[in-house]
């Protein structure tokens, strides 16, 4: 079973790796991008029936750090 | 006193504390495999050295933070042994929950590798009484994810309760309020991205590190 993690930063946790990435692509000359926040994605291979709170251990334990980011868990 | 140096794949400082442990106290640390799972008997001081444990992946610490010898560890800090995370160990010890907050990328981006102004904070912990609170001291960083990060209740929290041990003096890497070095509630965990072990001998450009292995390991003049 496929299951696809999304690690994103908190809204307000500052993003230093964002923002050098708006200002690479002001320029290359991509105008009108507003804000840029950079995360992670992470596949995950688990067997048929991994219980949806074991999925979240897994990301509560290790996958994000909660103490700055979010997570989001969708099966593939 | 027996100390031990927990070493992870990736460490690089472990010599280094080594040295300085070795220095103050007159006997050599354990050195200790992160694949352990306890640690010597009678281990009454453990460092957690600088480096890039597991190559940094994931998220600096994170993975040292899980491995086995982490368990024993946090088990002899809650006992009140003292523990002292330096630079990765400090990363260590904030994805292992032992200290409040995050270490995050610089806010320049850049690796940052020099010699730094440090105000002392709080003087009256087990690894900073040998100094004069508001002393200011001078010892080098070398690190890419140093850029101190917690809520500001959580700020706010630890400040009140005098757990900021060092402040930069000047703009390093983007940490909230400056932080460069945080203390557990009891007063026996300390995490600090300065390098103290660098500045124990003359020939390393200064000494300012050295008071604080003299004063944790209990050997102050």
């Amino acid at each position: 079973m496929k299951v696809n993690v999304y690690v994103t930063l908190k809204p307000g946790v500052l993003d230093p790796q964002g923002k050098a990435i708006h200002h690479a692509l002001e320029g290359l000359g991509f105008t009108g991008v507003a804000d840029v926040r950079a995360g992670r994605f992470i596949e995950l291979d688990v067997a048929d029936g991994t219980s949806d709170a074991d999925l979240d251990a897994m990301c509560a334990k290790l996958l994000a750090n909660t103490v700055i980011e979010n997570y989001r868990i969708e099966h593939a | 006193m027996k100390t031990a140096v927990i070493v992870f794949p990736g460490s690089n400082c472990d010599r280094d504390m080594a040295v300085a442990l070795e220095t103050v106290t007159g006997r050599a640390p354990a050195m200790v495999w992160h694949r352990e799972t306890e640690l010597p008997d009678g281990t009454d001081f453990i460092a957690l050295p600088g480096g890039f444990s597991y190559g940094d992946y994931l998220r600096s610490g994170a993975m040292a933070a899980r491995s086995p010898i982490l368990r024993a560890v946090a088990d002899a800090a809650a006992r009140g042994v003292p523990l002292l995370g330096i630079c990765n160990g400090f990363q260590v010890l904030t994805e292992a929950g032992l200290l409040p907050g995050a270490l995050m990328r610089n806010a320049g981006l850049n690796f940052v590798c020099r010699t730094v102004p440090l105000k002392v904070e709080n003087s009256q912990s087990l690894f900073t009484a040998g100094y004069n609170a508001g002393e200011e001291i001078h010892i080098p960083v070398a690190h890419h994810d140093g850029n101190y990060f917690a809520d500001a209740d959580t700020l706010d929290r630890i400040e009140g309760e005098g757990r900021v041990a060092f402040r930069y003096l000047d703009s390093v890497n983007g940490s909230a309020r400056d932080i460069a070095g945080v203390l557990n509630d009891a007063g026996n965990v300390l995490g600090m991205m300065p390098h103290p072990e660098r500045a124990i001998d003359r020939a390393h450009g200064g000494t300012d590190g050295l008071r604080l292995f003299e004063a944790a390991l209990g050997v102050l003049a």
